[in-house]
């Protein structure tokens, strides 16, 4: 019975966690440009400043 | 007038309203930016911009094309930032976002939202739901919390996620109207409080999880029809953006100043580089030029023109840097016209019912109807009040219109992402329904059947070093035939010390190539020509014509073969007109049809019950486009044609046409299907529920199993 409580209740916080990871990637401007994102991967990043 | 020579760079003008204040004291300046497409664009312009001195960041969205820079230092003007776009090859304009936009975007993430909150709680309730379905030895009071868990999940997450539709089904009941949002939000909320009171009785006919089921499945389908509305509007809000055109006017004291063009008064006086495109009707002022009006009159070849006269909106200055005199405003010029044309054409267009609005019509007050019956029903067999609002709730519920909401989704988005693939660019969902329906096909010829520019006529005749010394001169100029001149005689050098005369010609080293005076012949023949001279030789000629594109005639065969007539209007001497249609194997053609007699046209098979489809690139057959039943632009048509269009071709081919026919065809055979399948389910389900055999089970199972069964259909149609 314990156990159930357990279970349900960790079943719960990892789902509303993803929602919440969800819910912040859209309110941050993520999915504005999906299109852009899939091919800015391709570009390379600058190369980092000498030390 | 002196100001004829200043640099763009020296150009007072003021793009103060387009900067908007940021956090920590930057501005941000936006620009739509057209002809991004790849990774390679992407780190070239926002490279570019950041290489700007005192420019803090760039970046470029790719899907709106529009660009945001920002930058803290008073140095950077945006100007600066206008011209480096400009000079890496990309048009670039200060972006000017209209409300409805941002109101887009709202509606975009709100149901993305709702989506995600609904999908949640649809996998959480059916672990709690499986649980009670299958676990036969829960105690009562296990069970009872499992319930109760699920309605604290389940009844903020469906009145949540589920405004979207009690909001619009709210909207259209108040007009006293009805759409299918009705039927769904009563489903929702007679789930929601038919399961609370089982609960509370303790019974176990709980709908919980059909209710979050649903909400999520019916957003699915709702979602994937924003999807499709939005990329359908990108194009559209793409060429809006770049419509809203500046112009150079001419200040008191003779200097350049940059303004809205809407903001341009009879009397103005505005200057037009080489390329530019007038903005409004005007008077061209001083000297000749000459003006490409292919997006006026259809007319592929520039045309000269002498001082003083008149030009409508829409042309570009092909010859020298002009001077005009602005006789209309924007909103009273040729543009305009066209735009109230569009206008009329959208809103005939609005009228045609799709077959998702058919089948709502015919659906809800089926639905309600039998509800109503069944509980009459109930009551006239001797049940009782509980057990016949109970049953008369299930219908309601195992009816809600799941499998219908995504029959034309699905479909949809299936058809016009195989489409995309293949370059054809579909503007909205029931534009393949009406392609589906055509009888008729409609042609313009020049830049539809023809390639639309100039390519060499008499290249036979001309010795192979004559054309090569002619295209040394040709490949220095932009001039329409003398690019089609470079063009046939290939990539070569260019002669150094080259100066060209607008309006006359190209000159280097004793060689000269232009129009016949510049030869020094008295007249030319007419026509499109070019004429060449070395030292003091004879001149002579290269003679252009408009070539009927290679795919023409397979593509008016394919469309014969599918039933569909064709014809061709055009706005061309019936001479030219008669030898394209020939070789394109039209035996019906019009020619020297002007843009009202085109529109006339549409409306006249419109009026005989015919279903046409236009395929037109200019702006005089924009009101045609419009009128059309469906209308398709080429990807190099002008931009309020492909605006008006239903359908863009990307590329310079019209065989995707076909393509896109074959595809509607079979969407529309899909939905049918769908509406079939969906039909089934309703007629298996409907009677266990009136009858009051259908348990919680049968009903989450059945509704999933309907709207999986409509979406593998409709995913047909990616593959092959």
């Amino acid at each position: 019975m314990n156990g159930m409580a357990v279970v349900i209740a960790a079943a719960l916080l990892l789902g509303l966690g993803g929602l919440g990871v969800l819910l912040w990637a859209l309110s941050s401007d993520q999915y504005e440009d999906l299109e852009g994102d899939a091919l800015r991967i391709l570009n390379d990043d600058p190369p980092p400043p000498a030390s | 007038m002196a100001a004829l020579n200043l640099a763009p760079a020296d150009v007072a003008d003021d793009l103060s309203r387009y900067i908007h204040p940021a956090v920590g004291g930057e501005r941000n300046f936006e620009i739509a930016v057209k002809g991004a497409h790849c990774a390679g664009c992407i780190a070239k312009i926002e490279g570019g911009v950041k290489g700007i001195a005192g420019v803090s960041a760039a970046r470029l969205n790719l899907s709106t094309g529009k660009l945001t820079v920002a930058w803290r230092d008073d140095a950077v003007k945006p100007q600066m930032v206008l011209r480096r776009v400009r000079d890496l090859g990309y048009e670039a304009q200060p972006f000017e976002a209209p409300a409805v936009l941002d109101a887009e975007a709202h509606e975009g993430r709100m149901l993305l939202r709702c989506l995600a909150v609904s999908g949640f709680a649809t996998v959480f309730i059916m672990g709690l739901t499986d649980a009670i379905w299958y676990g036969a030895d829960l105690s009562p009071a296990l069970r009872q919390s499992f319930f109760w868990l699920a309605a604290a999940v389940s009844v903020p997450v469906t009145l949540y996620s589920g405004q979207v539709f009690y909001l619009s089904a709210w909207s259209v009941l108040r007009q006293w109207r009805t759409n299918m949002d009705v039927p769904i939000s009563l489903a929702l909320l007679l789930a929601l409080g038919l399961s609370l009171y089982q609960t509370a009785q303790r019974a176990h006919d709980t709908y919980f999880d059909a209710a979050v089921m649903l909400t999520f499945l019916l957003l699915v389908g709702r979602y994937l029809d924003f999807r499709l509305r939005d990329r359908a509007r990108g194009a559209a809000r793409h060429l809006l953006v770049m419509q809203s055109l500046l112009a150079q006017r001419f200040r008191p004291d003779a200097k350049l100043e940059t303004v809205a063009a809407r903001e341009l008064a009879p009397g103005d006086h505005i200057f037009l580089a080489t390329g530019e495109r007038l903005p409004v009707n005007g008077t061209l002022l001083e000297r000749n030029s000459e003006a490409d009006l292919s997006l006026v009159t259809g007319e592929t070849m520039p045309v000269s023109l002498a001082a003083s006269a008149t030009l409508l909106a829409g042309s570009i200055i092909t010859g020298a840097p002009a001077t005009i005199l602005v006789t209309a405003r924007v909103e009273d010029s040729l543009v305009a016209d066209l735009a109230r044309l569009l206008e009329a054409g959208q809103q005939t267009r609005n009228r045609y019912v799709n077959l998702a609005e058919k089948a709502a019509r015919a659906y809800v007050p089926l639905v309600t109807g039998l509800a109503l019956l069944v509980f009459v029903g109930w009551l006239l067999a001797g049940a009782g009040l509980e057990h016949a609002i109970t049953s008369a709730i299930t219908v309601l519920i195992i009816t809600c219109p799941c499998a219908l909401g995504l029959a034309v989704p699905a479909v949809q988005v299936a058809a016009t992402s195989r489409l995309f693939r293949k370059g054809v660019f579909v503007k909205s969902g029931n534009a393949l329904e009406r392609l589906a329906e055509i009888d008729v096909a409609v042609f313009d010829k020049t830049g539809t059947l023809t390639l639309g520019k100039p390519v060499l006529e008499n290249g036979a005749e001309i010795a192979p070093d004559m054309l090569q010394n002619a295209a040394l001169l040709a490949r220095g100029s932009r001039h329409p035939l003398a690019r089609a001149l470079a063009e046939a005689a290939g990539p070569g050098p260019v002669a150094t010390d080259l100066r060209e005369t607008a309006g006359a010609g190209l000159e280097a080293a004793g060689r000269r190539l232009g129009n016949a005076a510049w030869c020094g012949i008295a007249s030319g023949n007419g026509g499109s020509e070019l004429w060449f001279r070395e030292g003091n030789t004879a001149p002579m000629v290269f003679r252009f014509h408009d070539k009927i594109r290679p795919e023409t005639k397979a593509v008016v065969t394919s469309l014969k073969n599918r039933g569909i007539d064709v014809e061709m209007l055009t706005g061309d001497r019936a001479d030219a007109a008669g030898d394209i249609a020939r070789e394109a194997g039209i035996a019906l053609w019009n020619a020297e049809v002007g843009p009202a007699a085109k529109a006339l046209h549409m409306k006249s098979y419109r009026a005989g019950g015919r279903r046409t489809l236009m395929v037109g690139d200019g702006l005089n057959d924009t009101a045609a486009l419009a009128l059309a039943h469906v209308s398709v632009a080429p990807g190099t048509a002008a931009e309020v044609s492909q605006l008006a269009a239903d359908l863009v071709i990307r590329g310079d081919s019209l065989e995707p046409l076909i393509e896109a026919i074959d595809v509607s065809r079979k969407a529309k055979r899909l939905v049918l299907q769908n509406f079939a399948m969906a039909a089934l389910y309703n007629l298996t389900a409907i009677p266990m529920a009136a009858f009051g055999l259908v348990s919680p089970l049968v009903a989450a199972v059945t509704m999933a199993g309907s709207s999986l069964l409509v979406t593998l259909n409709a995913l047909r149609l990616v593959q092959s």
